[in-house]
């Protein structure tokens, strides 16, 4: 991060930190303004109004409408402007981008856990391609966590219990900090890590050779997961075709489910997990709870339940989800 | 204690005649001297000392942890704590500052104390239960510190849920039974604030008739008794879960750990108000009298707190823009906390030109209250890039935010603190203190504030997260900046307490209105009576009815 004594500006690694910037500094260019008219304003006053100093007082003011006004609308303006710049950024940053290399991030006290598509697992590192959106899908195995990039300018909380998810484009390569944000705890200031950025020809050999940590090929996230679902038996039930006693997953993700209390809602990530680890919350039309009670939360963790969701997934999905395949060749 | 001999000061038709001017006046402070008719007393003055001297300990308390944490800082790697005791320090320096001290101090104190006088009353509405607010604060506090210091509590103040109940093994439920006590205290001290405003107004102070301060205290009061509950019952749910396994916010019982940071904030983001409102008052009264002018724009200055005790229930989204919230729930809470901010732009504004054409006069309250004005619009500006989503994202939790609030809380609220201590401390003692030592004193503040803060804003722009022990070699310079400053500023702390000390002692006379200032409380004697008027007064002269250009003909002899 520089090597200078003072650094004044956090490194831009990111699509969203130029942009992020520049609202920062004119925020910051109001700021020094406002702060330096006031102090002004008050030292001049109090100079040219000093008790005992010769000054016109005469008719003194104690209301005026015309003046509250403009001093109302100015800084109403002024804020306007900020909010619809911010947010059209915002709105931005937190809309998923239709294609994009996904990562599975898993937050835990007190270390980082990455899941690659292909198999390639991390910890405390992730490696990312520049120049292409990167989007994480994450989750918490206890506490509430924050997924903090300053170099990206992103962060965002991983919560226990549901998916969350960010993406950013990074830029430059090289190698970032990643930070928890939210406090987790004892060791919560050394659950940090590295973003590894690059570029895409040096990701493309990492991905070969299977990131740094493995000399065989492993399995991918599908594969994982339908060996999973396989030793589980989880088949017995959910088969291609709906059987008596399961529906099919074919198709599932997206689709939208009916329960027997006539509630519906479409099947996404969050639903699967649900259904995984407290299949009766929700009882699909047509079925009773016959799920095997080893299938619940404790049996399987968020690791395996990320694999056979991708394996759910590669059975094909109704219309396109939250989450999108990767591209091409990187599966 | 005191041996005043009965002042003249303008308009003391209230004073009661001496007998004999050799006899002491009996006042509030010595009318009895023993332990019990302090620790039983009713009199809202006396209550409002009790307040004083315990918020003092709290204070120094959670001061001495803030040391510790800055201290700590000093080394990317810590020196002194282990990450555990370092958590616990933070966790105990938020805790008290926060329920002991910001929420409590101006109203307990000078609330307590000025109402009553400003008003033309001769107590609170409810002399027994502000007895019981202060004892509900006394065993909260003293359980929370003695939890926080020798069992630990390391969940920092926002007790972020699952962490604070289920998988925190410090003392967090006695914390919470603490901050749930005092939570009471608050609002008995709330209901007491308003029954008196609404029905004690002596004879003509109609409500365009009320000082600045009133208003703003009555419009804290209402947002403590709307959210005050929501945050004891949330609180309180934790500790139903962490004690008894009834799942609300832990997934693993069924619970949503989001719904705790809704229900968390939709008190917390008031209780921003409810410390900053009272200083606010406070600032008005100030200025009002070291400029010997009415506040300008008086009507908007009063009703625009009540404005702000309004919308500030709308706003708490804005803590939340990165924990699974929608962006359109986000879009509603940015663009409300953007509105909420323009009243106080505007009462800053009003502030400052409350000086043009006035008389001012830079006593040590009113250095205070300038200084207010700096660091209060630093805090309020920098709000603007929390508001907008697109750079909280980048430094929400960061060093950025701990910049902020502490412009806002100790730049505010303490900054006005001092300055109400200052005003009322003649009038509440009846003695003066050292006034050049004062208000260079005040200067120091002001600098050791800004030495120890504004470093901050810079760390938490190139990523350093708070609560953070441990941290990254980069940023030790800004660390080291900071530390320097709250050294300053911690010297600039205690100085006070030694003068004040030493003018009980050897301090002047006072006098009934050393400053020359307007107001009912300025019309009894210093220290007040124990029933503070003789005579019910009867209003009739306009609020804030300075006349800077006859003090001035007057004051320099001419024309
Ligand atoms: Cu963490
Ligand atoms: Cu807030």
């Amino acid at each position: 991060m520089g090597n200078s004594w003072l650094t004044f500006q956090p490194e831009k690694a990111s699509s969203f930190a130029g942009q992020v910037d520049a609202l920062f500094y004119v925020i910051t260019a109001l700021t020094i303004f406002f702060t330096a008219a006031v102090g002004i304003t008050i030292l001049i006053l109090v100079n040219k109004y000093k008790r005992g100093k010769k000054a016109d007082r005469s008719n003194p003011v104690h209301d005026h409408q015309l003046i509250e006004a403009i001093w109302t609308f100015t800084p109403l303006v002024m804020a306007l402007a900020i909010f619809v710049w911010s947010t059209n950024m915002y709105i931005h940053m937190r809309t998923m981008p239709k294609h994009s290399y996904e990562a599975y991030v898993i937050g835990k006290q007190w270390m980082w856990h990455i899941q690659h598509p292909n198999g390639i697992r991390e910890n405390n590192e992730l490696t990312v391609p520049a120049g292409q959106p990167v989007k994480l899908t994450m989750i918490s195995q206890d506490v509430i966590h924050a997924f903090y990039v300053p170099a990206f300018r992103s962060q965002y909380h991983v919560v226990p219990g549901r998916y969350t998810s960010m993406w950013f484009t990074p830029t430059k390569p090289g190698s970032y900090h990643i930070f928890c944000n939210m406090l987790c705890g004892t060791q919560h200031s050394e659950m940090v890590g590295k973003v590894n950025v690059l570029s895409p020809k040096d990701f493309a050999a990492w991905l070969d050779k299977s990131g740094n940590r493995f000399t065989e090929t492993p399995k991918t996230l599908a594969q994982a997961g339908e060996q999973l679902f396989n030793d589980m038996r989880c088949g017995t039930c959910h088969g291609v075709e709906n059987t008596e006693r399961g529906p099919s997953l074919h198709n599932l993700l997206g689709s939208t489910r009916v329960f027997t209390n006539g509630a519906t809602q479409v099947a996404d990530e969050d639903y699967l997990r649900e259904s995984m680890i407290d299949p009766f919350a929700r009882i699909t039309k047509g079925y009773s709870n016959t799920m095997p009670v080893y299938v619940y939360k404790k049996q399987i963790n968020e690791e395996q339940i990320r694999n056979i969701i991708e394996y759910i997934k590669s059975l094909g999905t109704t219309k396109p989800a939250s989450s999108q395949p990767a591209p091409a060749g990187l599966r | 204690m005191s041996d005043v001999i009965i002042g003249t000061g303008k308009g003391t038709a209230v004073g009661a005649p001496q007998p004999d001017p050799n006899t002491p006046r009996v006042n509030y402070l010595n009318v009895s001297h023993t332990l019990s008719s302090w620790l039983l007393t009713k009199d809202h003055k006396r209550i409002a000392m009790l307040y004083l001297f315990s918020i003092s300990i709290f204070f120094a308390v959670g001061g001495a942890a803030a040391g510790m944490v800055r201290a700590e800082l000093m080394f990317p790697r810590g020196s002194l704590l282990q990450s555990e005791g370092y958590n616990r320090m933070f966790t105990a320096h938020g805790v008290i500052m926060i329920f002991f001290f910001l929420l409590v101090a101006i109203p307990a104190v000078f609330g307590n104390f000025l109402i009553p006088l400003m008003i033309g009353a001769r107590d609170l509405a409810f002399p027994r239960l502000n007895l019981l607010s202060w004892y509900l604060y006394m065993i909260a506090g003293t359980l929370g510190v003695t939890a926080m210091l020798f069992g630990g509590v390391d969940v920092g103040w926002t007790f972020y849920t699952p962490l604070s109940s289920m998988y925190s093994n410090g003392q967090v439920t006695i914390a919470i039974l603490a901050a749930f006590l005092a939570g009471f205290s608050s609002i008995a001290t709330a209901v007491n604030f308003i029954a008196t405003i609404h029905k004690m107004r002596a004879p003509g102070m109609t409500w365009d008739k009320l000082p600045l301060y009133v208003w703003g205290h009555y419009a804290t009061s209402v947002i403590i008794i709307l959210g005050t509950p929501v945050v004891a019952m949330t609180l309180l749910l934790v500790v139903l879960e962490r004690t008894f396994g009834i799942g609300f916010f832990s997934p693993e019982l069924g619970g949503d750990p989001v719904l705790f940071q809704h229900m968390f904030w939709f008190y917390s983001h008031p209780a921003v108000y409810i410390m900053i409102l009272p200083g606010f008052s406070v600032i008005s009264e100030i200025i009002a009298c070291f400029s010997r002018k009415k506040i300008f724009g008086y009507h908007f200055v009063a009703y625009s707190s009540m404005a702000i005790a309004g919308l500030g229930f709308l706003v708490w989204g804005h803590h939340m823009y990165v924990s699974s919230q929608s962006m359109y729930q986000g879009t509603v809470f940015s663009l409300l906390s953007f509105l909420v901010a323009i009243p106080s732009a505007v009462k800053v504004f009003n502030w400052c030109a409350t000086m043009y054409k006035g008389s001012v006069w830079l006593a040590s309250p009113m250095i205070y209250a300038i200084s207010f004005l700096g660091l209060f619009v630093i805090g309020g500006l920098t709000g603007m890039y929390l508001a907008a989503m697109a750079t909280d994202v980048h430094l929400t939790a960061t060093y950025f935010i701990v910049a902020h609030f502490h412009y806002v809380m100790v730049g505010g609220t303490v900054t006005a603190f001092m300055g109400a201590l200052h005003f009322w401390w003649p009038k509440m003692t009846g003695k003066m203190y050292p006034e050049n030592i004062a208000r260079y004193n005040a200067l120091i503040v002001f600098i050791g504030f800004n030495l120890t803060f504004l470093p901050q804003f810079v760390a938490g722009y190139l990523g350093m997260p708070r609560r953070y022990h441990y941290y990254p070699a980069e940023y030790q310079p800004w660390m080291i900046l900071s530390t320097t400053g709250s050294t300053v500023l911690g010297f600039g702390m205690i100085v006070p307490v030694f003068y004040l000390l030493w003018s009980l002692k050897k301090g002047k006379d006072a006098g009934p209105n050393p400053w020359g200032a307007k107001g009912l409380e300025w019309e009894t004697e210093s220290p007040p009576d124990p029933h503070n008027f003789h005579h019910i007064p009867v209003v009739t002269a306009p609020v804030y009815d300075y006349d800077a250009e006859a003090e001035e003909r007057e004051l320099q002899g001419e024309n």
